[in-house]
């Protein structure tokens, strides 16, 4: 039989027609858009991790330059030897490379090339040998910023002058200094190990890092506990009443309250009330466990629902107390589900940073905290104060204190996930 | 005397404390008494006497010591450099007599202020040596009166179960007196700004200058307290953001859903989480350093003027942040229609897109749109970003391209580095906050709510 295909309008059932395809048109548009939309989101992830990788690339390692100093007899005081002019004795060997600057401008400009840190670099060096008075002994030390970028390409040595932030001369003694192979660029220990300062070659991250793990102490030391609490009276005691349902309501308000609001309570109440001193790791770590809490209790709460009504039963069969069934076999058997919520709730402590300034954690302190009541820095403010730094050299600094955090919050997660793969039970 | 020392003595002297219940217990178990609770209540009991009221103590001598000592060594100046003094004055007086007593003398301070500043020293010593003293009286207390009360037919068990019981109805009542202490703060301060500035000024004011004159003569402008410009900054980063993230977002969640095979979506789904779990101080510096040149340059190459802190850099990488909560929320409320859906609109011959637009969407419709509240409390409750990124003076304007404030910007730039607390200045910031704090309460609750009343149950 042919008739089917007699007549020119006329279609075998198996050919689509153009609505169909239409509509096929339109699957294929929707599945192309969520493509697209994942596609985007992961360029974008990785454009951010990438940017700021290559951003900190250069803050790896640190520009030293290493020079032979004289210390003369007379200029140092062995039994008071941190009292030494230790910059004129360094200027004096500075100047035996450069014999021929005398200008007090050049003679400025020579002296920028170099950091600020060497005459304590040296002072320490002294005072923690005085042998070395009245010997010639090398020192490495960092050098300026501009000698840093110099070395990392960051400034354009073909660019003129007026665009140049180094003189022409401040690149010939460089380029010297290179010949005579005083120049290395060793790992940037002190981006790890240094306090904070003006100067980015000398700054570190080592207060904001101690400030952090004194405020994360304190959160921990609060939240832990009180987080349980909460959670074992709201999911094993408490009755079904007003009381506890207003509990319940305000720890789910609490989780979604924006955390610059925690920083004006804490301004206000910790700071102001209680008149607790500013910019203190104990405070932020006050402010931050207030934050931390409803995370805790509801992840807590969720670890104690999935162990199966039975174990209680059978505890309490024998005679155990309700405190007794929790304390010994509840809480044990949830405290994988319990661990892993908190070191998740401590990861989003770590890099919260609004309520931090609002007390103030974003002040200019060149030590580490000697205890949790000193002023300090943490880990996200320093890099705030970086980030707001004017001078070239804090932006690579400022990526690698973020790769530095996001490196703690990356091992925390980890932790964290494999906790949950290894101890989780079902039953 | 550390605190942590002290805190170190209590619970020695509390683990001591239980070393003697139970030993007392046992002891009077081996005397051929049958106890009531076995020797370790008893233990628990003695410990938790020892050690609970000198640890509560101890927390609310340190809230209260500073505040009393401040007090006494005020009332013990003389009284026509006190007595109708500014509170700033008088503050500054208290910080200067401290300096001295830690030894960071500057200038030659006079003979009251060296005066004052030796006894501040012997008040603090006093304060501390007494906060020991009452400390350890009251553990020790603690344990006599705990001891004198076991016997054998003593219910220890039944007592310490209540004692901690009392503990985590405490525990629990903590995260109400942080809201209540949040709602109180901001409230008290925002009181004591409003009756510098109107309600209806800071509320439909269309000016926001907040720099006020620090002394009266000095020629600045008063300040002007009208927050609409600021207002208007955060819902219109917001909307940038949300232009971004609810599109991106939806389609992700769709596709991981309905499209995507297992193995797509098990790697896909953890990568769209980490997005958020970075900081957002690293947004920030993200927008500052990529994403804000980029827009300029493209601007720039069009022909455009582009603020360097323009409000679409600050929305759009307020968007990118947002997308998991988007993504997450919509992939949860998709998830949950049930099968039996699918496959009635597919035995009709629908599409999957058909599927998904007329039975899929509606149907997950309630969870997506709290979803999406939850995203918009978020995206205007979000601090760093902004403050990186976006713009400090308040304009109104619907140019993306140009630069505008949010009221999280505000309240940063308000308060860092100023501790006076009886300018406008500053008090604006709390008047912000109050206003932040209730608009992403209302908009958790009506995600809440639009959850709960509008999702369909499916059984």
């Amino acid at each position: 039989m042919s008739d089917t295909a007699q007549g020119t309008g006329r279609r075998a059932w198996y050919e689509p027609d153009a609505k169909l395809k239409r509509r096929h048109a339109a699957d294929r548009r929707l599945r192309a858009y969520g493509v697209a939309a994942i596609v985007f989101a992961l360029t974008m992830l990785m454009t951010l991790v990438g940017t700021i990788a290559i951003t900190a690339a250069p803050a790896v390692t640190q520009t030293m330059v290493t020079l032979n100093v004289e210390v003369p007899e007379g200029a140092v005081d062995p039994s008071d030897p941190r009292g030494g002019s230790y910059q004129k004795i360094l200027n004096e060997s500075v100047a035996r490379i450069f014999p021929e600057v005398d200008t007090p401008r050049e003679l400025r400009e020579l002296r920028q090339l170099f950091s600020n840190g060497g005459q304590y670099a040296l002072r320490d060096k002294v005072a923690a040998d005085t042998s070395l008075i009245g010997r010639t002994f090398e020192i490495t030390f960092p050098l300026s910023d501009i000698g840093d970028q110099l070395r990392k390409g960051v400034i354009d040595r073909d660019l003129p002058r007026e665009q140049r932030r180094v003189s022409d001369e401040q690149i010939g003694w460089y380029d010297r200094l290179v010949e005579q192979d005083r120049i290395s660029a060793p790992l940037n220990w002190g981006l790890i190990f240094n306090a904070d300062s003006r100067f980015p070659e000398l700054a570190g991250l080592w207060g904001a890092l101690v400030g952090s793990f004194y405020a994360l102490l304190i959160c921990f030391l609060v939240s832990f506990p009180v987080g349980i609490a909460a959670a074992v009276y709201l999911e094993e005691f408490a009755p079904k009443n007003r009381f506890t349902d207003l509990i319940e309501v305000n720890i789910n308000n609490l989780a979604a309250v924006p955390s610059i609001v925690f920083g004006l309570l804490g301004l206000a109440v910790f700071l102001n009330f209680f008149g607790m001193p500013r910019s203190a790791p104990i405070v932020g770590g006050l402010v931050l466990s207030l934050m931390t809490l409803p995370t805790i209790i509801i992840a807590t709460r969720a670890a104690l629902k999935a162990v199966p009504p039975s174990i209680r039963e059978a505890a309490i069969g024998v005679g155990a107390s309700r405190m007794q069934t929790v304390g010994h076999h509840v809480l044990p058997l949830a405290m994988p589900g319990i661990l892993t919520g908190t070191i998740i709730g401590l990861a989003q402590a770590l890099g919260e940073t609004a309520p931090l300034l609002l007390i103030g954690m974003n002040a200019f302190i060149t030590a580490a905290p000697d205890s949790m009541f000193n002023p300090s820095t943490a880990l996200p403010t320093q890099i705030y104060i970086w980030a707001d730094s004017p001078e070239r050299g804090f932006t690579s600094r400022t990526s690698a204190a973020i790769i530095v955090l996001l490196g703690f919050l990356v091992c925390m997660n980890a932790i964290a996930i494999y906790m949950r793969k290894r101890f989780e039970r079902r039953w | 005397m550390s605190v942590t020392l002290l805190f170190a003595i209590v619970l020695a002297l509390a683990f001591a404390g239980y070393l003697l219940g139970r030993a007392n217990a046992s002891g009077l178990k081996a005397a051929g008494n049958s106890l009531h609770s076995i020797p370790p209540y008893h233990g628990y009991f003695v410990a938790l006497w020892c050690g609970l009221p000198a640890f509560l103590l101890v927390l609310i001598w340190l809230a209260a010591q500073n505040t009393v000592v401040d007090r006494l060594l005020l009332a013990g100046l003389p009284s026509h450099l006190t007595e109708g003094a500014a509170p700033a004055r008088i503050s500054l007086m208290l910080g200067e007599i401290k300096n001295v007593a830690a030894g960071r003398i500057f200038g030659t301070p006079d003979q009251i202020t060296i005066d004052a500043a030796a006894r501040y020293r012997s008040l603090q010593n006093m304060a501390s040596l007494a906060m020991v003293v009452c400390t350890l009286a009251a553990a020790v207390a603690g344990i006599a009166f705990a001891r004198s009360r076991l016997s054998p037919d003593f219910r220890a068990r039944n007592r310490v179960d209540g004692i901690l019981r009392w503990l985590l109805i405490i525990c629990s009542i903590l995260a109400v007196l942080t809201t209540l202490g949040i709602i109180l703060s901001l409230v008290i301060e925002s009181l004591a700004f409003f009756s510098h500035v109107q309600v209806s000024e800071f509320l439909f004011g269309l000016s926001w200058s907040p720099q006020t004159p620090i002394r009266a003569d000095q020629i600045a402008s008063t300040g002007a307290f009208g927050a609409v410009p600021v207002f208007w900054g955060t819902i219109f980063i917001s909307v940038i953001a949300m232009l971004v993230a609810l599109p991106v977002g939806l389609f992700s969640a769709i596709y991981l859903v309905e499209y995507a095979d297992k193995r797509v979506r098990s790697v896909v789904k953890p990568l769209l989480e980490i997005l958020a779990g970075i900081p957002t101080i690293v947004y920030g510096f993200f927008a500052v350093l990529t994403v804000a040149p980029f827009i300029r340059d493209f601007g720039t190459s069009l022909g455009l003027s582009v603020a360097s802190n323009s409000a679409l850099a600050a929305g759009g990488v307020m968007g990118i942040m947002i997308i998991p909560f988007i993504s997450s929320f919509s992939d949860d409320a998709i998830t949950a229609v049930p099968q039996s859906m699918r496959d009635g609109a597919y035995a009709l011959g629908a599409t999957k897109a058909e599927t998904i637009r007329q039975v899929l969407l509606p149907a997950a419709l309630p969870g997506i749109v709290g979803g999406v509240l939850l995203a918009v409390s978020r995206a205007i409750g979000e601090t760093m970003i902004v403050v990186m990124a976006a713009g400090l003076t308040a304009t109104l304007t619907v140019n993306p391209l140009e630069g505008v404030t949010t009221v999280t910007v505000q309240i940063v730039t308000l308060l860092i580095g100023d501790t006076e607390f009886d300018s406008p200045k500053t008090l604006a910031a709390f008047g912000l906050g109050l206003v932040l704090f209730i608009s992403t309460l209302a908009l958790n609750i009506l995600a809440l709510q639009v959850v709960k009343r509008y999702r369909e149950r499916y059984e």
